[in-house]
C-alpha cells in the first residue's frame, strides 16, 4: 500500500462534474505518472463542497489549501509548483472580498467559519465510490453497535432524544415517526428512503447522495432494523443520474463486504434495498403519491389517515423519511443523543442543510446549526447580496414556503420560528431576493411551477391553483383591478383549506406571504400599472425623449410592431398601444434619447 | 472480498484503512499541527532529500504524532542541504540543515516529540509572503 | 362491535367504529353535499377518492383533542371518540361553494343544451348552494367530443370524480379508462388517449351509468326513430327487454319497482310503431336453443368425451361477449352459441315475419328497447347483418324511450293496460326474469330439468340462485347421477374470475351465467339514474320476481307461441335453421402492443 505524502481532493459533484472537474482528475492522474509521483499523491474524487459559486474545487492535503475555479489548465501549475516546489498557486486562493486577501485554509474563509458540517460530514473529504473510505471514518459502526444492542426500543429513544425531525420539510419528529411504525405488526413492512428532491434549485439530497451515499444505506439499516423492516426502498429522481450511480456502486460494495443482505453482523437481521426511480413528477415527493408511483400506479396523493405507518407501501406498514434525516441517524447513534441536542434550538435540534442561491455572492450548500440568524446566513455565509444591491426577501420552503423580509433578518432559523413569520423550513431552498425582483412576479413564478406540477385529483389544487396563475399573471400585464387582490387572498385561503395534500395546502404559500409583506408592491401593479422592481415587461415603459432625439428613425425602422412614428429629423413618438417591449429600440438608440420607465 | 460479521470485525478493518485517511483527517486542524517542510528541490533531492521525508513520516506515524509533512521547493540553503524546516504552532520557524536520515530520526524524537533542539539551525534570513 | 360517541353541528351521535363523518352525519339526518362519492350498496361498486372537496367539514376537536388545521372530506374520514365537527359553519359554507365554483369555472355553461340537464349532479349542487356568479373567470379544458357506437364522451365536462375509472377497472376489469395528463388537462380518458373503439372497452355502459355529470352519456338514437316512425314506407316493429318493464316508470315520477309492462305497450303503441312485439319472447326462445345446447354438452360431457366445452356459459350479455373476445378469445368456445334474445328475435322478425305480413326484409325496421348500451354495439356487428341489413336496425335505451315519450306528449301515468301483439309477443315467467342476475340460469334450469328428467318441476322458483351477491353457486339435483353445479356472476371482474378458473382446469361448474351490470339488467347502463341509490336497483330487482309470478305461464317450453314456431319454421332446438338464424361464432378480438 502506498504511502502517500499528499492527497488531491476534487470535487465529483454534479455542478462542478458540469465545469469539467471530471477532466481535472483525469490530467492530475496523468500528471501524476508523468513526474513518477504516482506512489506519493493520491487523486480522490469526492462529494460536495458546498461552495458552487466558486467550483471547480481541489483541495491540497495535508496543507489543506483550498483552490477555487479550478480549470482542467491549471492543473500542470499545481502539480509543479504546489506539491513538486511547495509553493502554493496565489490566483488560485479564495480572495476574501472584504480584506481582499487570500485565505488558502476553508476554515477562515466566511463562507464557513458558521457552518457545522454533520449531514456533509463526509462530503468533500472521502471518495463517495470507496466504501473502505466511509468505514475508515466510523463508517457502519452504528449499524454494527444497534445491531449488537439488539433492542429496537432503545435505539428509537435515541432518535427521540435526540430532538431530530424531519428534514423534508415536515418536521415531524423521527424517533416518533419510527416508533408509530415499529408498533405496527405485519409479515412484512419496509423502510422507504424519499430521494425526489423536487423543489427547485434544491440540491441538498442530491449532494448527500452523490458525496455519501453509505451514510443512507446504513441509515436505512438503522431505521429498519428499529421498526422491522427488512426491506428498504430509495425513490429517487431521474434526473440524478450521478447519485444513482453513486448509490449503485455502494449498494454493491455494501453487499461485497456483507453490511447488507443476510444475517447483518453476524444477527438473524437481514435488510436489503431497491432503488425506483422517478419519471419527473414534484408530487411524487408526497409520501402517499410516491408510495402509489412505487407500486406501479399512477403518482397521486390518497387522503390521511390512513398513513404510511398503518398502510404504505402494498399495503404494508411503511415508513418514509427524507435523505438529510437519513444522514443524521449514524452520527447520533456514535457521538449520541446528548450531543445532537446540544446543537440548535429548544425545539429544533442539530443542523440543517440549505440550498444558498438568488442574488448571493456566496452561492453554495451550506449546512449551519439551527438557531443561525438569517443575518448570519446572508450576509456573512453568503457574503452579501452582490452587486452590493440592497437586501429585499428570502424565499424559504420553495414553492410551499413563503418570503421573510428585512423585520425577519434576525429571527434564530428553526422550523418553528420559521412558520411563525409565515413560510416554512422546506427541504432547504433559500432564494435570496435583491431591490431588482419583483415579488408578485416571484409568487408567479412558484404558481408556474405548481401549476404544472398538480397532480389534478383534487379541484381546489387543480382548477384553483391555475386561476391563481391567471389572476397573476393578470396582474403582471398590468391588467388587474383591486377585486382580484381580494380574490387572490379568499381562493388562496379555500386552496389552503381544502386541498388534499401538501403540494396544494402550501402551494398559496407564496401568494398570501407575498401579498401580505409586500401589499404596496401588488397595489401598484394593479393601481399605478407600475412594477416598482422593474421586472414586469408588460409594465415597462419604453419612451422617447423628444429634448434628444434628432429624428434619425434608427428606431422606427428596428420596431416590429410600427408602433414608432415620426418624421425625419422631427421627436419620434412611441405608442403605448402597439409597443410589445421588446427593447430593440433602446439598444438602438445612439442618442440615449429613449428611457425605460 | 472478506465479510465483515461482527463489530470487531469492523473494528479491525476500520483500523486497517484509517491511516489512508489521516492526512485529510489532519489537514482539517492544520492551524494547531507541526508543519514540517523538507526541501525538494534539485539540490535537496541529490543530497537524499527524499529519503529524509520517510523517515520523518514514517517515524512520525510510528509515534502518532500531530505533524503534517510536506515538500518545498528550493528554501536557498543549497549548501546545508538536506534542510528541514519545523514550524510549531504558535512559534517562528526554526530550520535545520545538514539533516540525514539518521539525524531525520533524531530530529523526531528530540525535537518534534520534546522540544530538544538539534544542532545545525540555520538562521532565517529571508521573509516569506506566506508569513505576511 | 366498538361503537364511537361524537358531535355533529352541536347534535350526539353514536356510531360504529369505522364510520365516516358523512354517514355518522347522515344518521342524524344532516345531509352532507358530496360529488365524487359514489356507493352501491350491496353491488360492490364503490368510488372514495376524496377528490372532489365539495363535502369538506370543519373538525373541531380531532383525536388529539386539537382542531384539525384543515378541513376534511367527511365521505372518507373516519368519527373518532369525542369528535367535533360543523358542517355549516361559515368556514365550511365559503370553502364548499367557492371549490363549488371553481369546478364551475372549469366546466361549459350549456346546461340547457346537455343531456343531462335535469338529472345532473352538478347542476343540483350549483342549485342547492346557491351560485349565482361564477368569480374564477379563467381557461377552460378544449378536448374533441367522441362518439362511439354506444357511448358520447364530452370530456370537457369531465369533473374528476373518477367513478367512471373505478367502474372500468376495479368492477368491471375492462380497464379501458384511467386518469391521464396531470394538472388542469388532467382528465379521464383512453390509454393514450385513443378513440374508445381502439381501447378495451366494452361497451357495457356502466361509465355512462355512474357519471354524476354530462362527460359521459349514450348514444341517442331518438330522432332517428322519430323519423323511422314517420316514415310510411317502412314497417316498425318494436321489441322491449324484460328489465325496461319495472323501471320506466320511475322517469314518470312512479315509485321504483312499478310494473309498467301495460302502459309501456299502450305508449308504444300510441307512438306510431306498428307492431309492438317483446323481447321477452326471444327469451324462451333461447332457452330452448341454449337449454339443447347445454343438454347436449351434458350428455357428451357425462359419458367421458373430455374434449367438449364444459362449463357452458351464458351469451345473451353483449358486454360480456366483448369482454371474452377482446381478452379471453382462446376461450370463445364455452360461451353458448345462441345469440343474445335482441338479435334472435331481430333474425326472425327479418324472415319469418317480413314473410308473414308480406313485406321486403328492406322496408322492415326492427327496432329495440333495451335498459342497456351494449345493444347499440350488438346491433352493428356484421355477422347480425343479412347481405348488410342488420337484424335489428338499433336500439334505444329506457331513458330515451322515456323522453320520446314525453316529445309525444303522451301521458304516460294515465294509460291503459294494453296487451302485446301477436305472434311474437307471448311470453312466460322464465323470459321475465333474464332481467335479474340468475334470471337466465333459473329459465334454463326450469326448462332443461323437465326435458332431461321428462317430469314436471316440483317447484317453479329456484331461489338458490337468487341473491344480489356479485358470485353465487348451486346445485340443482336434477335426477340421480346428475347434480348440476352452477354459478351465476356479475360484474366482469368476477367473470374474470371465472375465466381465469376455467384456464386453470379448475373449474367445477356445468354452467355459469355471467351479467356485466350490477345486479343484472335491471342496471344496465341505459336504465333511469339511480344516482347511488341501491334501493331503487333492488326495488327492480324484486319486481322482476313479481312480474314472473304474476304471469300464466313460466316454463319457456310452455310456451305457445314459441312452440308453435318451431312446428312452422324452425323444426327443432339446435336444428340446421336453428343454427342458421339463431347462432353465432365468436372472433379473436384481442389487441396487443405487439401486433400493431
Amino acid at each position: 500500500m502506498a504511502n502517500y505524502k499528499y492527497h488531491i481532493l476534487i470535487c465529483g459533484g454534479t455542478g462542478c462534474h458540469a465545469s469539467q472537474s471530471a477532466q481535472i482528475k483525469i490530467n492530475f492522474e496523468q500528471l501524476i505518472v508523468e513526474k513518477n509521483l504516482v506512489d506519493d499523491v493520491q487523486i480522490v474524487e469526492t462529494g460536495c463542497f458546498g461552495f458552487c459559486e466558486k467550483g471547480p474545487i481541489v483541495k491540497m492535503l495535508p496543507d489543506n489549501t483550498f483552490y477555487t475555479q479550478v480549470k482542467p489548465e491549471d492543473c500542470k501549475e499545481i502539480i509543479e509548483e504546489h506539491i513538486i516546489k511547495g509553493r502554493k498557486v496565489e490566483r488560485l486562493l479564495y480572495l476574501d472580498p472584504k480584506s481582499q486577501e487570500h485565505k488558502a485554509d476553508s476554515k477562515h474563509m466566511g463562507f464557513y467559519k458558521k457552518q457545522l458540517r454533520i449531514a456533509l460530514r463526509n462530503c468533500g473529504f472521502i471518495n463517495p465510490e470507496n466504501i473502505d473510505e466511509y468505514i475508515a471514518r466510523d463508517g457502519y459502526k452504528a449499524l454494527a453497535t444497534v445491531l449488537e444492542q439488539n433492542d429496537p426500543q432503545a435505539t428509537i429513544d435515541i432518535i427521540k432524544k435526540s430532538g431530530l425531525r424531519g428534514r423534508g420539510g415536515g418536521g415531524f419528529p423521527t424517533g416518533l415517526k419510527w416508533e408509530i411504525c415499529s408498533k405496527n405488526n405485519a409479515d412484512q413492512k419496509y423502510m422507504i428512503c424519499n430521494a425526489d428532491e423536487g423543489d427547485p434549485g434544491a440540491f441538498m439530497d442530491r449532494s448527500i447522495l452523490e458525496g455519501d451515499p453509505h451514510t443512507i444505506i446504513e441509515a436505512m439499516a438503522i431505521g429498519g432494523f428499529c421498526i422491522g423492516a427488512t426491506k428498504g426502498l430509495i425513490y429517487i429522481r431521474a434526473e440524478y443520474p450521478l447519485a444513482i450511480h453513486r448509490l449503485r456502486v455502494a449498494l454493491d460494495q455494501a453487499r461485497e463486504y456483507g453490511l447488507l443482505g443476510k444475517n447483518l453482523f453476524g444477527t438473524d437481521f437481514d435488510f436489503e434495498i431497491e432503488l425506483r426511480y422517478g419519471a419527473g413528477a414534484f408530487v411524487c415527493g408526497e409520501e402517499t403519491a410516491l408510495i402509489h408511483s412505487m407500486e406501479g400506479l399512477r403518482g397521486e396523493p390518497t387522503f390521511k389517515p390512513p398513513f404510511p405507518a398503518q398502510e404504505g407501501y402494498l399495503k404494508k406498514p411503511s415508513n418514509v423519511n427524507n435523505v438529510e434525516t437519513f444522514a443524521n441517524i449514524p452520527v447520533i447513534i456514535n457521538k449520541g443523543w446528548e450531543w445532537f441536542s446540544s446543537i440548535g434550538t429548544e425545539k429544533s435540534k442539530g443542523t440543517k442543510v440549505f440550498a444558498l442561491a438568488g442574488q448571493i455572492n456566496n452561492v453554495g450548500l451550506i449546512e449551519v446549526p439551527m438557531g443561525i440568524t438569517l443575518r448570519e446566513v446572508i450576509y456573512e455565509i453568503g457574503g452579501g447580496i452582490k452587486g452590493g444591491k440592497k437586501f429585499k426577501a428570502v424565499q424559504t420552503g420553495g414553492p410551499s414556503g413563503g418570503c421573510l423580509t428585512e423585520k425577519f433578518l434576525d429571527t434564530p432559523i428553526d422550523y418553528d420560528n420559521l412558520i411563525a413569520a409565515g413560510s416554512m423550513m422546506g427541504s432547504g431552498g433559500m432564494i435570496v431576493m435583491d431591490e431588482t425582483s419583483c415579488m408578485v412576479s416571484v409568487a408567479k413564478f412558484y404558481l408556474e411551477f405548481t401549476v404544472e406540477e398538480s397532480c389534478g385529483k383534487c379541484s381546489p389544487c387543480r382548477i384553483g391553483n391555475k386561476r391563481l396563475h391567471e389572476i397573476l399573471e393578470r396582474i403582471t400585464q398590468g391588467k388587474g383591478t383591486m377585486e382580484d387582490l381580494d380574490s387572490l387572498r379568499n381562493l388562496a385561503q379555500v386552496i389552503k383549506d381544502t386541498a388534499l395534500c401538501g403540494l396544494g395546502q402550501t402551494s398559496p404559500n407564496p401568494v398570501l406571504s407575498t401579498i401580505d409583506n409586500f401589499w404596496d408592491e401588488y397595489v401598484a401593479h394593479v393601481v399605478d400599472h407600475k412594477c416598482p422592481a422593474g421586472q414586469c415587461k408588460a409594465l415597462k415603459k419604453y419612451i422617447i425623449d423628444p429634448e434628444k432625439c434628432i429624428g434619425c428613425t434608427a428606431c422606427a425602422r428596428v420596431c416590429p410592431t410600427n408602433a414608432i412614428t415620426g418624421t425625419v429629423k422631427m421627436p419620434h413618438e412611441i405608442n403605448q398601444e402597439l409597443c410589445i417591449k421588446c427593447g430593440s429600440c433602446y439598444e438602438k438608440c445612439k442618442f440615449n434619447a429613449i428611457s425605460i420607465k | 472480498m472478506e465479510k465483515i460479521k461482527s463489530l470487531a470485525d469492523l473494528k479491525k478493518k476500520r483500523e486497517d484503512l484509517q491511516s489512508n485517511l489521516k492526512l485529510r483527517e489532519l489537514g482539517d486542524n492544520v492551524d494547531n499541527l507541526i508543519q514540517v517542510k523538507v526541501a525538494m528541490a534539485t539540490c535537496g533531492i541529490a543530497s537524499g532529500a527524499k529519503q529524509v521525508m520517510e523517515v520523518i513520516i514514517n517515524e512520525c506515524n510510528k509515534r502518532n504524532l500531530p505533524v503534517v509533512v510536506t515538500q518545498t521547493g528550493c528554501m536557498g540553503y543549497c549548501y546545508a542541504e538536506p534542510t528541514v524546516e519545523v514550524k510549531k504552532p504558535g512559534q517562528e520557524a526554526v530550520v535545520f540543515g545538514y539533516i540525514t536520515p539518521a539525524k531525520a530520526e533524531e530530529l523526531v524524537n528530540k525535537y518534534l516529540a520534546g522540544n530538544e533542539l538539534l544542532d545545525g539551525i540555520i538562521p532565517v534570513n529571508y521573509e516569506k509572503i506566506d508569513n505576511k | 362491535m366498538d361503537t364511537i360517541k361524537l358531535n355533529i353541528d352541536n347534535r350526539e351521535v353514536e356510531v360504529e367504529k369505522g364510520t365516516t363523518i358523512l354517514k355518522a352525519a347522515q344518521k342524524l339526518g344532516i345531509d352532507i353535499p358530496t360529488l365524487c362519492h359514489f356507493e352501491l350498496n350491496g353491488l360492490n361498486v364503490h368510488n372514495k377518492p376524496g377528490g372532489c372537496r365539495i363535502c369538506v367539514v370543519e373538525v373541531v376537536k380531532d383525536f388529539n383533542g386539537r382542531p384539525r388545521r384543515n378541513l376534511a372530506p367527511a365521505c372518507v374520514t373516519e368519527c373518532v371518540p369525542d369528535m367535533v365537527v360543523r358542517t355549516n359553519s361559515i368556514r365550511v359554507i365559503n370553502s364548499r361553494k367557492t371549490v363549488l365554483e371553481l369546478i364551475l369555472s372549469d366546466h361549459p355553461n350549456d346546461c340547457l343544451q346537455c343531456a343531462k340537464s335535469g338529472s345532473c349532479e352538478l347542476q343540483n349542487l350549483a342549485i342547492r348552494l346557491g351560485v349565482r356568479e361564477i368569480p374564477y373567470k379563467g381557461e377552460q379544458s378544449s378536448y374533441s367530443m367522441e362518439v362511439s357506437p354506444s357511448i358520447v364522451r364530452d370530456m370537457n365536462k369531465c369533473v374528476m370524480c373518477r367513478r367512471c375509472e373505478t367502474v372500468c377497472n376495479e368492477y368491471q376489469s375492462v380497464g379501458a379508462l384511467s386518469a391521464i395528463n396531470r394538472g388542469f388537462p388532467a382528465v379521464v380518458s383512453t390509454a393514450f388517449d385513443q378513440h374508445l373503439t381502439e381501447s378495451s372497452c366494452v361497451f357495457c355502459g356502466q361509465c355512462v351509468a355512474v357519471c354524476p355529470v354530462g362527460a359521459l352519456t349514450e348514444v341517442d338514437h331518438t330522432n332517428r326513430l322519430i323519423r323511422d316512425i314517420a316514415n310510411p314506407n317502412k314497417k316498425v316493429v318494436v321489441q322491449v327487454a324484460p328489465a325496461v318493464r319495472v323501471a320506466l316508470g320511475e322517469e314518470f315520477g312512479m315509485k321504483p319497482g312499478s310494473i309498467v309492462t301495460g302502459k309501456l305497450t299502450a305508449a308504444l303503441k300510441q307512438l306510431g310503431f306498428d307492431y309492438v312485439f317483446d323481447t321477452d319472447w326471444s327469451a324462451d326462445l333461447t332457452i330452448m336453443e341454449e337449454g339443447t345446447e347445454l343438454i347436449g354438452r351434458l350428455t357428451k360431457y357425462l359419458a367421458g368425451d373430455k374434449s367438449v366445452k364444459i362449463p357452458l356459459m351464458t351469451s345473451c350479455c353483449p358486454a360480456w361477449v366483448n369482454f371474452f373476445e377482446k381478452q379471453f378469445p382462446q376461450l370463445r368456445e364455452y360461451p353458448s352459441s345462441a345469440k343474445s334474445p335482441q338479435e334472435m328475435f331481430g333474425a326472425i322478425v327479418k324472415s319469418y315475419f317480413a314473410d308473414k305480413i308480406n313485406t321486403k326484409r328492406e322496408d322492415m325496421i326492427c327496432v329495440s328497447v333495451m335498459p342497456c348500451l351494449a345493444k347499440k354495439f350488438e346491433c352493428e356487428r356484421d355477422e347480425f347483418k343479412t347481405n348488410g341489413n342488420p337484424e335489428v336496425d338499433y336500439s334505444i335505451s329506457t331513458r330515451e324511450l322515456a323522453r320520446l315519450i314525453k316529445i309525444s306528449n303522451i301521458d304516460f301515468n294515465n294509460l291503459e293496460d294494453v296487451a302485446f301483439d301477436s305472434p311474437l309477443g307471448e311470453s312466460t315467467g322464465a323470459a321475465v326474469i333474464f332481467g335479474a342476475t340468475g334470471g337466465v340460469m333459473e329459465a334454463a334450469v326450469r326448462t332443461a330439468y323437465e326435458v332431461i328428467t321428462g317430469k314436471t318441476l316440483p317447484k317453479i322458483d329456484f331461489t338458490e340462485l337468487r341473491g344480489l351477491e356479485g358470485v353465487r353457486e348451486a346445485t340443482v339435483h336434477v335426477q340421480d347421477g346428475l347434480d348440476l353445479k352452477l354459478a351465476v356472476v356479475y360484474g366482469l371482474s368476477n367473470a374474470r374470475k371465472m375465466l381465469e378458473q376455467i384456464e386453470r382446469g379448475e373449474s367445477p361448474y356445468h354452467a355459469i351465467e355471467v351479467m356485466a351490470c350490477p345486479g343484472g339488467c335491471i342496471d344496465g347502463g341505459g336504465q333511469p339514474y339511480h344516482h347511488g341509490d341501491a334501493d331503487i336497483v333492488k326495488a327492480r330487482w324484486e319486481a322482476i320476481y313479481q312480474a314472473d309470478k304474476n304471469m300464466p305461464i313460466r316454463k319457456s317450453h310452455e310456451n305457445p307461441s314459441i312452440q308453435a314456431i318451431y312446428k312452422e319454421f324452425l323444426g327443432e332446438p339446435c336444428s340446421h335453421k336453428s343454427h342458421e338464424l339463431l347462432h353465432t361464432t365468436y372472433f379473436d378480438r384481442k389487441k396487443s402492443i405487439e401486433n400493431e
